[in-house]
């Protein structure tokens, strides 16, 4: 059963990464990172079962608080583009380049 | 046996909302199918012996994560779509190749090793008596470092949110008294007359009626007159669709020759002068629009 779960992991970050390459909403771009970090999850907790010990539910929790610390800002960074760019894509905010 | 069709239930409805995020083409569909993904997970969680993480999973990520995702999306405009213009040539074609390898190394490399069979928490759980127990001991004594840096990263983000988010006030609120001086300086010191007044229904979209019959260009929703061009409509009533296409032309012309300086002062103006931010106008245009007119923005700024 672990492999399964592992499996469904891996195909979870692989769409997840995908979304993130392909997307240019910046917003939909940030729910494949929060797409990602929960497969990642998934992978912590069938490794903590599989292991015998809590240590990886641990770090599932605090991939968690991470992941709600950087939405909140991420999002606020987004709400700030989109003000002074009126865009959402990530395409336009490239004033950085060069 | 039931954790295997929980698991195989669950694992195609979150593979297949997750498909669905990456290609849906409206960010609304995009968060919803995150949602389903976060609870199918979640479940996936108590299954395997997590009860706390699943928990987490629904209030912290179901809860707060997404609604401020579909917050931000009303705030940003949900009709943004993505653009097809490839910045990058042949970008997504080459991403979703790459995309496709890495799905498949890692699925070849997870389902070709061989994996004991899992030992199960109870014995780790055994000591404290209980999931929650035992995570909350590891908590407060292995990680409490980890732990402490947390809070400190949650006070950092509240703040550095609160920083990105604030806007200065770059001139003075408008008080009561120049709201009430633009209102009667401009053209309509009334508010405007609202749709359906002596007309057969008293739906948004059915304009007023005058005395002999004509309709009241002012009480025609400007709003859902662009939404209409824009979707390819023209109101069947001839003498509307006139009106309306005045109207449409009035509003394309109108940002042109706004100059929000002091010698202009219907109410719009000072309300703009008050928003202070040039690229701020459409925003003020569609409000205006969409209370129904100048004045009763006036109200609303005045209410705030």
């Amino acid at each position: 059963m672990t492999t399964h779960y592992l499996v469904l992991s891996a195909l979870l970050f692989a769409i997840g990464a995908i979304g993130v390459l392909t997307r240019r909403n910046a917003i939909v771009v940030f729910m494949c990172v929060e797409l990602m970090l929960n497969a990642c999850n998934l992978a912590f907790v069938t490794f903590a079962r599989q292991h015998g010990n809590l240590d990886g539910q641990i770090i599932a929790f605090f991939v968690m608080v991470v992941a709600a610390a950087e939405v909140v800002i991420g999002l606020a960074i987004i709400v700030m583009i989109f003000r002074t760019r009126r865009s959402a894509s990530v395409d336009d905010a490239n004033l950085l380049k060069y | 046996m039931g954790e295997t069709i929980t698991f195989w239930v669950l694992a195609v409805v979150s593979v297949a909302a997750a498909l669905g995020l990456v290609f849906s083409r409206k960010a609304v569909y995009s968060a919803l199918m995150l949602g389903v993904v976060m609870l199918s997970l979640a479940v996936l969680y108590a299954v395997q012996d997590a009860p706390f993480l699943a928990a987490v999973q629904i209030i912290v990520y179901t809860g707060a994560v997404m609604m401020l995702f579909l917050f931000v999306l009303m705030l940003v405009g949900v009709d943004s779509a993505d653009s097809l213009v490839e910045t990058i040539r042949g970008q997504r074609f080459w991403a979703a190749i790459a995309g496709l390898g890495f799905a498949a190394l890692l699925a070849l490399a997870v389902g070709n090793t061989l994996i004991a069979p899992a030992k199960g928490l109870t014995n780790a759980v055994k000591e404290a008596g209980g999931n929650v127990p035992s995570l909350a001991q590891l908590i407060f004594t292995r990680y409490v470092f980890a732990f402490e840096v947390t809070s400190a990263l949650l006070i950092t983000a509240a703040l550095g949110a609160m920083v990105l988010a604030h806007r200065e006030r770059v001139r003075p609120k408008a008080t009561q008294r120049d709201l009430a001086r633009a209102r009667f300086s401009g053209p309509q010191p009334s508010p405007l007359p609202g749709p359906g007044t002596y007309a057969l229904h008293n739906a948004i979209d059915m304009p007023a009626l005058l005395p002999d019959g004509t309709i009241a260009a002012k009480s025609i929703n400007r709003v859902l007159a662009r939404h209409e061009e824009e979707d390819g409509v023209t109101p069947t009533d001839p003498s509307k669709a006139a009106i309306v296409k005045q109207l449409l032309v009035e509003e394309r012309l109108a940002p042109k020759d706004e100059v929000p300086d002091d010698s202009h002062t219907d109410a719009r103006a000072v309300v703009e002068d008050n928003v202070a931010q040039d690229d701020l106008r459409d925003e003020a245009a569609t409000d205006e629009a969409e209370t129904g007119g100048a004045v009763r923005e006036a109200h609303q700024e005045d209410g705030k």
